[in-house]
């Protein structure tokens, strides 16, 4: 390899937002042909650098150079034409516009100053088969899923990224096979010389992918190290700023609720187009897991325990009683909850403090003329806070001005906070920092104690075996087996989700 | 799914035929080039306004002024060509891009101060009448050879229809917004602000610019209108296009452009305004009917077509949801 040149260089950067330093002198290098992770916990100032380095946000103080020469980027459409494209954090695109107008948006293939639709739908066509999709790429975006969504926004990101690429915690909704074309294609960019800045919290993505590593901490640089010199138990400690509570060590609280009766019994219950002859029984206090790829089944039975989609066979008993469900209101009513997989586009509502937003469900069930008194409601908030890790000072702070994994830790909060029956968890630690992860765990296996059944989806095999009594692998929208006890660990539920 | 986008608008254009079929079937010489040629010539300063209107519902806006710059226009017009004798067209040439001026300068308040457009609009409406009327109370008649010209110029249709200056003018126009809208980045850059303008900010869409833009064409438009009304009234006066406003945005909106922004089709825009026109004439033919009829009867269209966009978004919610499932 030869020495790799300096494209994009940041200077004792600082952004101060009214009673919060989000960056103080912090110093990034990137390089051509280098994919450089940027990490730390949840509010550490990952997403501010970025918006700071490519435009979005006005910086406070300090220097940016490119190719050398020190500049200023004044929006992002600047950075766009020096050769900077980014895909942030939030939804980025147009849910109204196509799927190839999303992908154009600015760099349309023109003839005489007019656009060519039909030749900006190939190329949209071409540029999406590069990520496996063949989709309609003349349909509103809005009609598509999240993770087919975050595809289109990354292919936007690798047409239009000339020199420096970002990527903002592009993987949270991408299953492993998805991830593994998104690096296929973040590789090729490196061949090529494009330098590549990548936040993630999956450390093994992060080792799998990148060349050089800068860790954040409290909006201040821990360090820059070369990936293949660090560790992964250093970088938790650059992260943390402590060591990680292990995992291990509270395995021994797994063996509750052997006995208890079951809550909910799915009876091969199928969905149209979607579920067939699904059986499993969740107890009281257990914690039950789903696992499987993308598009295996697992948000669907979600979705049917919860009244999303009516059942075109097979029976729900819940409670010992049969469970006719139309829809959510009925699964309500019955009293299950569902924390859906999208948190990211649903349910925050930005200009409301972080306590309001966790009591919305809570109140809602509540009704609204049997209002929670507002010291109790202080009191949840804080106990969601402290135990959720949530990086703010208090909880009066709007909940838009959080970090991106802040605010879905918030949303988490706000279904772990009405205390229901049965509560289903999409994907709940998704875009969530390490640190929290662990307590995470604790929590569902506190809720369990205190007689809640939980129904959960996780990619993380890990964690999932970490809480669950029971893990039940879906393949092709079919059952394949149902894991528990010694025989519950992660490699074995690797193997049923490979090999059926 | 694309039907769906576009139902608002075969609805409204089933609606146009279904009328003027009727009227047909009812009365001798309802349906002849002359009442279609009179639709487009009574109503050529409504189509004007309306496809602005239309740019800045879809860019997520309003804007409530364009009446009242067609009355300010219009007085200008008036007074520079009987009173200073000015040339019309050395008139038109320093009162559009005066208008211009005027609409980027909400443009800049709206986008700069992150005010709402109704009421930076509103304000400007104010502005524009009280200032039309400052300059003029009267009504000022305008007398010049230019105008008789311009009364004369165009070509017959068979069946005794008529195609003059307005309508050409309001084609030419036409055209160009299809253009700019449908065909250029700009229309693209409209289309995602009133989509989400911060996610478009993030995109690279040059906000700033494109927001200013939107109601400096809009004002142009609206200045267009007020000049094509002096050629239909040989006047300028204050109280002109009071409430002209409020028909564009009722034509838009029963086009099919949704008021939320971020979607809708200038197109629409055109047959909304035909529909509201083959109303008003369907009653004139009838006789016996109070002109006002004509807004009760778009007061009901109105809501059909507010109530049609509520199913419609929920119904594309739904399919969403369906969408999602096809995947995860
Ligand atoms: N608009 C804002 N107003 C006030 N504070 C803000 C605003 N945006 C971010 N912050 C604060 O800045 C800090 C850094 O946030 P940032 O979004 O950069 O975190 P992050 O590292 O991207 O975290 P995550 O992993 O959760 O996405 C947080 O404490 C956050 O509360
Ligand atoms: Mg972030």
């Amino acid at each position: 390899m030869t020495t790799p040149s300096l494209v994009l260089e940041l200077k004792q950067v600082c952004k101060h937002f009214p009673g919060v330093k989000a960056l103080q002198n912090v110093d990034l290098r990137l390089f051509a042909g280098e994919v450089h992770a940027l990490l730390g916990e949840n509010g550490a100032g990952k997403s501010t650098l970025i918006k700071v380095m490519t435009g979005a946000l006005a910086k406070s103080s300090g220097d940016i150079y490119f190719n050398g020469q020190q500049c200023h980027f004044a929006s992002p459409a600047a950075a766009q034409r020096a050769g900077i494209s980014t895909v942030y954090q939030e939804v980025n695109l147009l849910p109204n516009l196509s799927v190839a107008q999303n992908l154009f948006l600015g760099h349309e293939p023109r003839r005489f100053g007019l656009i060519q639709h039909k030749k900006m739908q190939q190329q949209a066509q071409q540029l999406l088969l590069r990520f496996k999709l063949n989709i309609d790429v003349t349909a509103p975006l809005a009609q598509y899923s999240v993770a087919v969504q975050q595809l289109i926004a990354i292919a936007r990101g690798v047409a239009m990224s000339a020199k420096v690429l970002v990527l903002d915690e592009p993987t949270a909704s991408l299953d492993s096979s998805e991830v593994q074309m998104l690096f296929d294609v973040m590789r090729q960019l490196r061949e090529q010389g494009v330098a590549i800045v990548f936040i993630t919290h999956f450390l093994e993505q992060v080792y799998q992918i990148s060349d050089r590593i800068t860790v954040l901490r409290n909006g201040s640089k821990v360090g820059e190290y070369l990936t293949a010199d660090l560790p992964r138990s250093q970088l938790i400690e650059a992260m943390l700023g402590k060591e990680l509570q292990q995992l291990t060590q509270q395995q021994a609280a797994t063996a509750v609720a052997k006995q208890a009766e079951p809550l909910l019994v799915l009876q091969q219950i199928s969905v149209k187009g979607s579920l067939s002859d699904i059986s499993l029984t969740v107890a009281k206090g257990q914690a039950v897991g789903l696992a499987g790829l993308l598009g295996s089944g697992r948000t669907e039975v979600c979705r049917a325990v919860y009244g999303v989609d009516v059942l075109s066979g097979g029976e729900i008993q819940f409670g010992g009683k049969t469970l006719t469900l139309q829809q959510p209101a009925d699964a309500i009513k019955a009293g299950i909850a569902l924390c859906p997989e999208e948190r990211k586009t649903e349910g925050i509502i930005g200009p409301l403090s972080i306590r309001e937003n966790i009591m919305l469900a809570l109140q809602a069930r509540r009704g609204w003329w049997r209002y929670l008194p507002v010291k109790q409601q202080q009191q949840l908030a804080a106990f969601y806070i402290d135990k959720l890790q949530i990086a703010t000072p208090d909880a009066d702070k709007p909940i838009e001005q959080l970090s991106g994994g802040n605010q879905q830790k918030v949303i988490l909060a706000r279904w772990l906070a009405i205390n229901p029956q049965l509560l289903i968890l999409d994907e709940p630690t998704r875009g969530i920092d390490i640190g929290a992860h662990a307590e995470i765990v604790l929590l569902i296996k506190s809720l369990c104690q205190q007689g809640m059944s939980l129904l959960v989806t996780s990619s993380e095999l890990e964690e999932l075996v970490a809480f669950a009594g029971k893990v039940v692998v879906l393949r092709d929208r079919q059952k394949v087996t149902e894991l528990s006890g010694d025989n519950m660990t992660a490699q074995h539920i690797m193997q049923a989700i490979a090999e059926g | 799914m694309m039907s769906l986008r576009y139902l608002p608008l075969w609805i409204t254009a089933a609606l146009l035929c279904l009328l003027f079929g009727i009227g047909g079937w009812q009365f001798d010489g309802f349906a002849s080039l002359a009442v279609v040629s009179n639709l487009f010539s009574d109503n050529a300063f409504l189509l004007i306004v309306a496809l602005g209107m239309t740019l800045v519902i879809i860019s997520g806006g309003i804007d409530l002024s364009v009446g009242a710059v067609i009355a300010l226009s219009g007085v200008a017009t008036g007074l520079l060509i009987s009173q200073y004798q000015w040339h019309p067209l050395t008139a038109f040439a320093l009162i559009v891009p005066a208008a211009a001026l005027f609409g980027a300068l909400m443009g800049v308040l709206i986008h700069v101060y992150k005010l709402q457009p109704f009421i930076v609009t509103l304000a400007g409406m104010f502005l524009a009448r009280g200032l039309a009327t400052t300059l003029s109370e009267e009504s000022i008649a305008i007398d010049h050879s230019f105008y008789d010209a311009i009364a004369e110029f165009g070509f017959a249709l068979p069946g005794g229809g008529w195609v003059g200056a307005s309508t050409m003018i309001f084609m030419v126009l036409l055209v160009l917004v299809i253009m700019l809208m449908h065909y250029s980045r700009f229309g693209a850059c409209v289309y995602a602000i009133g989509g989400n303008s911060q996610s478009a900010q993030l995109m690279g869409v040059p906000v700033a610019s494109t927001t200013i833009a939107i109601y400096a064409l809009s004002s142009v438009l609206a200045a267009l209108a007020g000049i094509v009304f002096t050629f239909y009234t040989f006047s300028g006066y204050a109280l002109a296009g009071v409430g002209m406003e409020l028909d564009a945005i009722a034509a838009v909106v029963i086009g099919g452009t949704l008021l939320t922004g971020g979607s809708g089709f200038v197109i629409g825009t055109v047959l909304g305004v035909l529909l509201m026109g083959v109303i008003q004439t369907y009653i004139i033919f009838d006789g016996s009917l109070s002109s006002w009829w004509t807004k009760i009867v778009i007061g009901l269209l109105l809501f059909g077509f507010i109530v049609l966009q509520k199913v419609l978004s929920r119904r594309t919610a739904l399919t969403t949801v369906a969408g999602s499932t096809a995947h995860g």
